[in-house]
């Protein structure tokens, strides 16, 4: 095909889609990107930048960045691992993630990205900042001490579920998700069902009456480390 | 030559991370050929007997006695290791963190639905050791030098870990073993 772009990751050649960004090309190439905000249902959005790669000696954000041809993407770098590290990191001291009686631990993508990256402590102090739960509605509970402001809800929301349920207020330290309602989750028209429920990365918006269903050892990323899926679709795409 | 010496400690932990050491089975008795234990729960040992080449510390610092006990391991031990999310972030008792000291304790000795106190006082005893404002990481008080999370951490992982200072190797920990809960 002649309308392919070729450009290289870490020095592989990669054949992408004019249109494409880095991310999508190097998901089909079987390699994995690390990331947090982008999903693969969603629109590009750029905001938690764990996914920025080196183009061209620049950084570059894979999820909004598309490709062009010859570009010189760098992503498995020391360097680069460690702006993440510091990134999940950061993340993991701005909320109160107690992951021991987290209901999402073990299919949580912010922990997984935590294991995949070597953590084993934030170097940063914690701030354990006061964050609220809302437990109105009567399938689903929003626990803000574990939001990592991604935006997968408030855009699934609008994009996938036609609706405008979740949105950002405030900003710097003091920016939250904040609902379409005068008092609380309850009021909106948020359904269990709904994409923006099922797309959080993390456990601040879980669906009441599930609780710790898949024991320890079988959950998502007990054995296999986030982004498993993508490298496995390495062997398939040579 | 004599054996290298081991020291733990629960701080505002709940001794799960010490019923996970004890956990890795059989090889508690390679262990024991390994180092000897000193100042522990374990052995109910109160004070060091020497040099410690590995002090393994479970849970926060919630109190003044914690933080104390904290800086008598780090003057004593080689290497500090937090030992579960407890040491790491405060974990379970970390939850006050949020509320006022105040709040938390009036809570608990006298607005709580089955407190019963009949003096309505919070215990002030000067025997009790003084309450922090909020429950601390353990390298935030100290200097740690290694972090096992968990809750607990698996005996796999103290295993692993612990053989490999023993032994002078690079701690090379298999994915599996490394989980925050």
């Amino acid at each position: 095909m002649s309308d392919k772009i070729k450009f290289t990751i870490d020095e592989v050649e990669i054949e992408a889609t004019p249109g494409q960004t880095i991310m999508q090309a190097a998901d089909e190439a079987g390699i994995y990107i690390p990331r947090l905000c982008a999903h693969k249902d969603l629109l590009p959005f750029g905001s938690c930048r764990v996914c920025t790669v080196m183009v061209n000696d620049r950084p570059q954000a894979a999820c909004t960045q598309p490709v062009s041809p010859g570009m010189n993407v760098e992503s498995e770098t020391e360097e680069l691992r460690q702006i993440r590290t510091n990134l999940v990191e950061m993340l993991f001291v701005e909320g109160n993630h107690y992951c021991p009686f987290c209901e999402k631990s073990g299919n949580c993508e912010l922990q997984a990205l935590g294991y995949r990256l070597g953590m084993l402590a934030p170097k940063y102090p914690y701030m354990f900042n006061k964050h609220d739960v809302d437990a109105s509605h009567p399938d689903i509970y929003i626990d803000h001490n574990r939001c990592i402001l991604c935006a997968r809800c408030v855009r699934s929301s609008k994009e996938l579920d036609g609706k405008n349920v979740f949105q950002f207020v405030g900003r710097g330290i003091h920016k939250k998700v904040a609902f379409n309602s005068d008092t609380d989750l309850a009021a909106t028209d948020v359904s269990v069902t709904d994409k923006a429920i099922e797309n959080c990365p993390v456990g601040a918006i879980l669906k009441k009456g599930v609780g710790y269903a898949v024991p320890i050892g079988k959950r998502k990323y007990d054995s296999q480390p986030i982004g498993s899926d993508i490298e496995a679709r390495k062997a398939e795409a040579k | 030559m004599a054996k290298p010496k081991i020291a733990t400690a629960s701080l505002a932990g709940c001794f799960g991370c010490h019923m996970s050491l004890l956990d890795i089975d059989d090889r508690i008795l390679k262990l024991v050929e390994l180092v000897d234990f000193d100042k522990s729960p374990v052995d109910d040992i109160k004070k060091f007997t020497g040099r410690i080449a590995v002090g393994l510390i479970e849970g926060g610092c919630c109190n003044e006695e914690n933080v104390h006990n904290l800086q008598y391991f780090r003057e004593n031990c080689d290497v500090l290791i937090s030992l579960g999310e407890c040491a790491i972030m405060g974990g379970i008792p970390a939850m006050r963190n949020t509320i006022p000291l105040k709040e938390c304790l009036d809570e608990a000795y006298l607005n709580g639905p089955t407190v019963y106190n009949p003096s309505g006082n919070v215990p002030g005893d000067p025997e009790l050791p003084l309450i922090l404002d909020k429950v601390y990481p353990c390298h935030e008080v100290v200097k740690m030098d290694y972090h096992l999370p968990g809750c607990p951490p698996s005996a796999d992982l103290i295993w692993q870990a612990l053989v490999a200072l023993l032994e002078n190797k690079p701690m090379e920990l298999p994915y599996e073993v490394i989980k925050y809960d």
